[in-house]
């Protein structure tokens, strides 16, 4: 791939479920074109797309922000939502608050934040109730150790 | 293994879309109606069954590189979830089994292949 640094920027709207994944499709893209080993673009748009999806049904939508280098992938998806009152409790595999609806579309299995930490190298939450959170998602080109 | 042909005539299945995929080949399947728990499952060559049918089953697919989806329970997607697997490449079957005999004739059938959570 190319040396130089890739940035994307996406907004999430929440107003149409079925729009959901469009930005982690559009970055999928965006590392297949670049040429981008198989498995990193499939952990990104994979860890991506829960946080995604996270944004539109807890907080309403937010942004994507994504940083390609040739070291890293690094996106960052912020929301003005209702924050994370205890994160130990949100990263339990199996805890959730999601709606009825939401489960009945597919999410809600309590499994978008531990599927997050496992696709990535390095997963950062900053959440304050009544603010909103950022998740930063890190997923090195070259994985170490794995 | 089986291929995408052989599972459309084990499953009595219509292909809704990717009628030029019949050769590949699937080595293992996942069964579920929730998509954060087919995202805790990566395996390559995979058949996804599942009784949603909504564009998220698409995207969820898209994302793990999942080639071949299978509706269960007679379920129909409308015809804008047939085009987004059309535009990415993604192949569409649809039967009248439940889920779990679907599953189980898969996995009868050939199809041995599981996930990890590792
Ligand atoms: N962006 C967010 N804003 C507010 N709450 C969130 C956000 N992301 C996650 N949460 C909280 O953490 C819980 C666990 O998240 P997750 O593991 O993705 O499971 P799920 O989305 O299936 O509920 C959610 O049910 C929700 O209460
Ligand atoms: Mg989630």
């Amino acid at each position: 791939m190319s040396e130089a640094i890739v940035k994307l920027h996406y907004d999430i709207d929440a107003e149409d479920f079925t729009t959901a994944g469009e930005a982690s499709s559009g970055v999928k893209k965006t590392l297949t074109r670049l040429g981008v080993n198989h498995e990193v673009i499939k952990r990104v748009a994979i860890a991506m797309y829960e946080a995604e999806i996270n944004a539109v049904i807890h907080a309403n939508g937010g942004t994507a922000d994504v940083e390609i280098t040739p070291e890293r992938v690094t996106v960052i998806i912020a929301d003005n939502g209702p924050g994370i009152p205890d994160l130990d409790q949100a990263m339990t595999p199996g805890w959730s608050t999601a709606t009825n609806l939401v489960r009945e579309m597919g999410f809600g299995a309590g499994m978008g934040l531990p599927n997050m930490k496992r696709y990535t190298d390095e997963m950062y939450v900053d959440s304050k109730v009544g603010v909103g959170t950022k998740v930063t998602l890190i997923v090195n080109m070259n994985r170490q150790g794995a | 293994m089986l291929k995408v042909s052989e599972i459309v005539k084990i499953l009595d299945a219509e292909v809704l879309t990717g009628e030029e995929n019949m050769d590949l080949e699937i080595y293992s399947g996942c069964g579920a109606d929730l998509m954060s728990d087919v995202m805790a499952f990566v395996k390559e060559s995979v058949i996804l069954c599942t009784g949603l049918v909504n564009p998220q089953v698409v995207r969820t697919a898209e994302m793990m590189d999942i080639k071949v989806l299978c509706f269960v329970r007679g379920k129909v997607p409308g015809e804008a979830v047939i085009e987004l697997a059309r535009e990415k490449g993604i192949t569409i079957l649809a039967t009248r089994q439940p889920l779990f005999i679907c599953c189980g004739l898969l996995y009868s059938n050939g199809i041995k292949g599981r996930g990890v959570w590792n």
